[in-house]
């Protein structure tokens, strides 16, 4: 029993490992698992699935539910077993907890109201739409042992670094003895050939002496001047190019001072880019999101999930240390604000000259452009970089090519329809609504 | 064959034996070029030890450097909220509604604000209290971020904390011996709340007065109205309801009586229907309202009372005595009077005689008259200064009786006539104590400062009008370590409540009458739904009885002659458009604004009449670079004496006055670079603006920065064009002879052509048919010249403060500017005439020299002038890297990041409207005004370049704006309305002299204006098709 419910936990790791193709062989170790998963599960379906367990807790208990730890409510890993030996309360109490707090706390019962003013005397949110099933179900999953994080098998991994790093070098390193060995031989053998010929009179043909081939090229006026013009363009073409790409920052990828990885919150979950950048939708700006919007789900997430955080490794980054870090920011001790706080300072990273304007609002909701258009895959960036070259023939390309978006929008319907027939076009771009003009970006 | 021709380059070569030539023959020079005085200096040159090779070194290691350097992009941070106010989104501004209320300016105003940062102040278009924000009013946002303001309350020199400021003062206030009072003495305040706190403070404390005291004081207006109608207040003018206006000596749309009566006045300036108000002018001074009249009679102060008097006498029928004036004076009068007379309740007289019997006089005629546009129902309520309280608080003070002062948004020491007994008597009090923002001359000499904070970080309310109530509610948490008068003063009173809570709490009670008070603060105003059931009853009874049974008496009429008794020069005081009372003269932008009338920044100015100037042998020039110089005089009234006040001829200036104003001199809270012009206080003795005075003239020439050289139009009628009512309404424009708004025409083989064909067009027009085609049309009519629009323009446009050397060498940076001409002869018309019958021989030369100098008593007109937007724009063909070029919208765009400077545009344009920048004005020592502070700075608008060095610049046509209101019609998914489309200077127009919008909406107003019969473009004949488009002016005068 205990090594299904082990499986499971790691069955959830796998689906997220599957997204984004890392480590093949864990992913061949863990397939296994599923198997056995599949396997062990169906076995405990009568008492309560904690499949089924786990998503329901998910979407209803864990806003304010913790396995471990107490938080807005008491911890619940357990919750049945511990009821049941230290207050003797069954399961049917529970139920009716789960239905309908209050009610079971107006009707007088002690501990009831124990843990109502234990815990500042929030009452709990009824669900008095959970069958007992689901009940069942929430509480196999609670039963749950608490995860063991896999144990990490120490020496393997680094040794599995060190032969590659060492076995290249060492590969190196004998070709290079081997190439040494080979050269110190040959001259040895020139050598001693020349002595013998020596010892035996012999006169060793030389070549007549011929013009050396650099002085032929400096006699040959032709040749240095093609090179020399090769030269002169080709320094023209690295200068040109090395000037061209000052100030354009494309790549650029800063150490941020608390690291939030796009790819779990956009790519992983799946949270929509303006949930945080919200002031995108109707403002220049995008906007750095407030640390009070990171709260919204942070007050319930103080740690990451042990497979995400062994993925952090990877990254060589500790996420709980991340958001202790925001914690830290926004004066969070767990339970309340403590109310001394410290803006976080960011390093920006796309950063428009000043004097050009643009205008997130106008691309993002009037545009519809997608903002991986100009942000890059997002979704799969552990740290945020400039995706684009944010360079004006770069804005200027996609003006020309963009169509403007003006369906269902009474603002364009005069304008394009009197536009389009006098450029004889279906769809006109933002190029031929006037999105070249100077003055439309630069004032 | 060769030619024997001897050529010779200079005739020197033609004297044999000179010994020049010989030199020039070995030599490139003819001496020695003394390069010994330095190469010969061996001590300094072994001193030195940078040779020229070093320097070559550190030329080059310093250029490879900073190229370098220049390649490394900045580490930028961005630092977000912790917690977001909900109702701040960065990048979009917010607005509040609320009031200023300084003691000198009053308006209801609405404050854009970014990130939390007030930087812009708008119109309040839902209030029609009063009037609109004037160019202080616009100005007055910079105070917010001014560096020199007091950052904590302080004793003496020492910052002290609120807690030691409360604990000391409180028990000094409880500590007074008997018989000594407290006195407050305070700017208007006409604040139902603060009231109410000062009588919960005088039943507290017992012996407490309350002074009120304005800079520039009203007390005759009130005196008379007082006496006549029992409430202290000033009469209620409404001049949209006026035909005839008479004014005497009252500049109505400057600041007499508070000011705020221009929008009024404009609206009936514009022909409507053939018809428009006709506005007569007395007055000594040139001022706006002079300016703006069909008709200006100019007199001396006392000739003012005289003229008074008899226009009484000549209205009601009721003798006023010996009115002598001369002939001239005395026809126009009548005239005048006769006018009154038959527009009867349509008339208005309005005076700014700091005389009671001459406000009386006023009350009584329009009265009489029944006027309409005279509402005594209502007052106003934003000057309530007492004259004698003053002066007896000031004697009070050093006969030892006032135990404790307590001044608010007042400058005594600056203001006073007579500082050195107000210093005498702040000695003798046991306790002083100055609400104030600055160290300024007041403060400095109290015990005690307490830092107040800026009206946009303050509650207050404001009754300006009676029943009608504005809110003030702080739009940004208070910069520095400031609380409020009214919350120090709650303290005291031991009340534990904020001033927040207790303007809420009376404003419920006493005011709101169970409307919303939410309401109220988001509108900023209120008008109280009982105030004509209230009003009603007492005065309107009051007023049917005089005008059934009295008849004048005449005595004040009588007692204005008699008062009537000048010097042979008297002098006028007046407040500048730019700089009012002074209390802003820390404020770059009003420093740097041009008089409206002079065209004179940086400066206060003794104006005098060209005849007085000559007898004085008083003069003004131009120097080589452009600028205007002028001679000094000592300017002594009674004792007190300005030395080296600068002057300048003031065409219209009446003979026998002299003009000075106010405002300026002032050095403490200032900038070293705000430190200009001279004090006129110490001569506003008796708080009367009107006397003697002797000018001696000294030596020395003072340097002024004019933004106009030239005064008059040299009949050059295409650039404005006026009319005058009747040619108006009797014929075409287009009329062969009479025609007042002809377009030229050009010669096109032999025939004549209009210049607007396309056939004498040397461009290509494009088709702007479809999409937004922005116009800006401005009415001359309607435009005052008060100069809101310039300063709003600043505001919005990030336009630099260049200084006042800078100014005199034409750098100025206005992208909008207000030129005003004077004609040469009586009239426009007059100088059109002479010009055309200049013959072209022998005298012409002295003839056109005599058209530039104004006439005695020109005619003025104002015209704004912006980048025109040429939709055939000259200077777009010239620029050699296409930096400024055509939008489809109509805007003449320029990138500044793609301009290298070459300045070719300015030449090409014919308008004049692109300014250089000569220098980086922000960030530089060299220019240290508010864009060389990091607190200046937050008064930046974000959307707006801020350009550096080297690049041209001039009118967007508000760019930013209307691409944001088209933004803002793209998201919600429709069409723009019209009105929506609003430029800086058409939003700060209350007059409706600036209308902008998109003519290709055939329905909107400016589309309606483009066809107008008055529509002219500036210099038509150029053909250069400008998008901004004028309104010809039309004046009511009879006489052509």
């Amino acid at each position: 029993m205990k090594k299904s419910y082990q499986s499971l936990e790691d069955n959830s790791t796998n689906n997220m490992k599957q997204v984004i193709y890392r480590n093949l062989t864990s992913k061949i170790l863990h397939l296994g698992f599923i198997l056995l998963l599949t396997f062990s599960t169906s076995l405990t379906a009568q008492e309560g699935d904690p499949v089924n367990g786990k998503a329901l807790y998910n979407a209803n208990c864990a806003a304010c539910h913790k396995l471990d730890k107490p938080m807005t409510g008491p911890a619940l890993r357990n919750i049945e077993a511990r009821l049941a030996d230290e207050q003797g309360l069954d399961k049917a109490w529970l139920s009716a907890w789960i239905r309908n707090s209050s009610a079971l706390i107006k009707s007088g019962d002690a501990y009831a109201n124990k843990i109502f003013k234990g815990y500042n005397g929030v009452a709990m949110t009824p669900y008095p739409g959970f069958t007992d099933q689901d009940i069942s179900d929430i509480l196999a999953y609670t039963a749950l042992p608490k995860p063991v994080p896999p144990a990490p098998v120490p020496g393997a991994e680094v040794a599995d670094q060190a032969s590659g790093g060492v076995s290249n070098n060492l590969i190196l390193g004998a070709l290079a003895v081997l190439f040494g060995l080979l050269a110190m031989a040959l001259i040895l053998v020139k050598r001693t050939l020349n002595r013998f010929a020596e010892a035996k009179g012999i006169e060793a043909i030389s070549d007549a002496k011929s013009t050396p081939i650099w002085k032929a090229f400096v006699q040959n006026q032709f040749l240095v001047l093609v090179t020399a013009i090769f030269f002169l363009l080709a320094s023209g073409y690295f200068v040109y190019g090395y000037f061209m790409q000052v100030g354009v920052d494309q790549g650029y990828e800063p150490v941020q001072p608390i690291h939030y990885s796009h790819r779990i919150h956009a790519g992983d979950n799946g949270i929509d880019c303006k949930y945080c950048h919200s002031s995108a939708r109707v403002s220049k700006h995008s906007g750095i999101p407030p640390l009070n919007v990171c709260m919204n789900c942070h007050k319930s997430i103080s740690e990451v999930a042990p497979e995400t955080l062994a993925e952090g490794k990877e990254y060589g980054v500790d996420y709980d240390a991340e958001i202790q870090k925001l914690y830290e920011a926004v004066g969070w001790d767990g339970t309340g604000y403590t109310g001394e706080s410290q803006p976080v300072k960011w390093i920006r990273i796309h950063n428009l000259p000043d004097f050009a304007y643009f205008n997130h609002s106008q691309h993002v909701m009037v545009g519809g452009v997608e903002c991986q258009t100009c942000h890059g895959p997002v979704e799969e960036m552990e740290v945020m970089y400039q995706h684009a070259p944010l360079t004006m023939g770069w804005c200027i390309n996609c003006h020309r090519e963009t169509n403007v978006k003006v369906k269902d929008n009474d603002y364009y319907t005069k304008i394009h329809e009197e536009l389009s027939k006098k450029y004889g076009v279906d769809q006109l771009t933002v190029a031929q609504m006037g999105g070249l003009e100077c003055g439309k970006c630069h004032y | 064959m060769s030619s024997n021709k001897k050529y010779w380059k200079s005739v020197e070569e033609l004297n044999e034996n000179s010994s020049i030539v010989e030199a020039l023959q070995q030599n490139e020079f003819v001496e020695e070029i003394p390069t010994d005085e330095f190469l010969g200096d061996k001590e300094a040159l072994e001193s030195s030890s940078t040779s020229r090779r070093d320097f070559l070194k550190y030329v080059g290691f310093s250029t490879a450097a900073a190229s370098l350097a220049a390649c490394e992009g900045p580490v930028i941070k961005s630092i977000p909220y912790v917690v977001q106010p909900n109702e701040i989104i960065p990048g979009v501004a917010n607005y509040y509604a609320t009031t200023i209320a300084n003691g000198y300016d009053f308006a209801s105003v609405l404050v854009k604000t970014r990130e939390g940062r007030p930087i812009k102040i708008e119109n309040n278009t839902d209030a029609a209290t009063k009037g609109i924000a004037n160019a202080r009013v616009n100005a007055s946002v910079l105070g917010l971020y001014d560096n020199l303001r007091v950052k904590s309350p302080m004793k003496g020199e020492t910052a002290i904390s609120w807690e030691t400021f409360m604990s000391e003062t409180t028990s000094k206030l409880n500590g007074l011996s008997d018989g000594k009072a407290i006195v407050f003495l305070t700017q208007s305040l006409p604040s139902p709340s603060t009231n109410k706190l000062i009588a919960d403070f005088k039943s507290k404390y017992g012996n407490v007065s309350h002074v009120a005291y304005d800079a520039i004081s009203e007390s005759a207006a009130l005196d008379a109205y007082e006496a006549k109608y029992g409430t202290r207040g000033m009469a209620n003018y409404d001049f949209s309801k006026a035909k005839t206006i008479v004014s005497v000596g009252a500049d109505f749309l400057g600041d007499w009586q508070g000011g705020g009566f221009d929008s009024g006045y404009a609206a009936k300036r514009i022909p409507d229907h053939g018809k428009m108000s006709r506005h007569i002018q007395f007055e000594s001074n040139m001022s706006l309202s002079g300016a703006n009249a069909d008709k200006r009679v100019p007199l001396t102060p006392t000739q003012q009372k005289l003229a008074l008097a008899k226009l009484y006498s000549e209205v009601t029928g009721n003798s006023a005595g010996g009115t002598k004036l001369p002939e001239g004076l005395d026809v126009a009068v009548k005239a005048a009077a006769k006018e009154l007379s038959l527009a009867g309740s349509n008339a208005v007289v309005v005076t700014g005689i700091q005389d009671v019997n001459a406000q009386t006089v006023v009350l009584e005629i329009n009265t009489y008259l029944n006027s309409k546009a005279f509402d005594p129902k209502t007052t106003i309520k934003t000057r309530q200064g007492n004259d004698k309280a003053v002066m007896q608080l000031v004697s009070d003070m050093n006969a030892g009786k006032v135990g404790a002062i307590i001044m608010n948004g007042v400058n005594p020491m600056y203001t006073l006539p007579n500082t050195s007994d107000f210093a005498k008597g702040l000695k003798q009090t046991d306790l002083s104590v100055a609400f104030s923002m600055k160290q300024d001359e007041t403060s400095t000499n109290c015990q005690y400062i307490a830092a107040t904070p800026h009206y946009l970080e303050s509650w207050g309310d404001v009754e300006m009008k009676t029943g009608h109530y504005s809110m003030m509610q702080p739009t940004i948490r208070p910069l520095f370590d400031t609380k409020q008068f009214q919350d120090v003063l709650l303290a005291w009173n031991e009340n534990s409540s904020s001033y927040r809570d207790y303007l809420k709490s009376v404003w419920t009670a006493d005011i709101l009458n169970g409307a919303s008070y939410n309401k109220a603060v988001q509108d900023g105003v209120f008008v109280s739904t009982t105030l004509d059931a209230e009003i009603l009853v007492e005065p309107s009874s009051e007023t049917n009885e005089e005008n059934a049974i009295e008849t004048p008496s005449g005595n004040a009429a009588r007692a204005l002659v008699s008062s009537a008794r000048g010097g042979a020069m008297e002098l006028s005081l007046y407040t500048k458009t730019g700089m009012g009372d002074g209390q802003q003269a820390n404020n770059p932008w009003l420093q740097e604004f041009p008089d409206p009338i002079t065209r004179t920044t940086w400066d206060n100015y003794l104006t005098i009449s060209q005849a007085d100037a000559d007898r004085l042998e008083l003069k003004n020039w131009n120097v080589a670079n452009g600028g205007l110089n002028g001679s000094y005089v000592d300017v002594t009234v009674n004792d007190a004496t300005i030395s080296n006040v600068p002057v300048i001829i003031q065409p219209g200036q009446a003979k026998g006055s002299v003009g000075l104003s106010f405002g300026y001199g002032r050095t403490a809270g200032l900038k070293p670079e705000m430190q200009t012009g001279v004090n006129a206080y110490p001569l506003y003795q008796n708080f009367n603006r009107a006397q003697d005075v002797t000018i001696t003239k000294t030596t020395g020439d003072h340097e002024f920065a004019c933004t106009q050289l030239h005064n008059t139009l040299m009949g050059r009628g295409d650039i404005i064009k006026e009319t005058n009512l009747e040619i108006f309404n009797t014929y075409n424009r287009e009329d062969k002879e009479h025609g007042w708004n002809k377009v030229p025409v050009v010669s096109l083989n032999h025939n004549p052509v209009k210049v607007t064909e396309p056939e004498v067009d040397l461009w290509d027009s494009f088709d702007r048919s479809v999409g937004h085609h922005f116009n800006l049309s401005i009415d001359l009519n309607a435009c005052t010249g008060c100069g809101a629009c310039v300063i709003a323009c600043h505001a919005e446009n990030n336009v630099p403060v260049v200084g006042k050397a800078e100014v005199r060498r034409s750098r100025d940076m206005h992208w909008l500017r207000i030129d005003r001409y004077y004609s040469s002869e009586d009239s426009f018309e007059g100088d059109n005439e002479k010009k055309h019958n200049i013959s072209g021989l022998n005298s012409s030369l002295s003839e056109f020299g005599e058209m530039e100098s104004p006439a005695d008593n020109p005619q003025v007109a104002f015209q704004p002038v912006m980048c025109q937007h040429c939709n055939h724009a000259p200077c777009e063909t010239v620029c050699p890297v296409a930096a400024t070029v055509h939008g489809r919208q109509g805007q003449n765009q320029m990138a500044y990041n793609r301009c290298v400077g070459t300045r070719y545009c300015a030449n090409n344009c014919p308008y004049k409207v692109r300014r250089f920048n000569w220098f980086l004005y922000s960030q530089n020592d060299e220019f240290d005004y508010y864009m060389n502070d990091d607190l200046g700075r937050m008064v930046l608008n974000p959307d707006v370049v801020v350009r550096s060095r080297g690049v041209m610049e001039k009118c967007s046509m508000c760019i930013q704006k209307t691409q944001k209101t088209i933004l803002d019609a793209k998201r919600d998914g429709r069409e723009v309305k019209d009105g929506e489309f609003q430029t800086a200077c058409s939003a700060a127009c209350g007059n409706g002299a600036m209308v902008f919008g998109d003519v290709n909406d055939k329905h909107s107003k400016i589309a309606e204006l483009k066809e107008d019969d008055r529509m002219y473009h500036l210099l038509e004949s150029v053909g250069t098709k400008p998008n901004v488009i004028y309104q010809t002016k039309v004046r009511n005068t009879s006489k052509a």
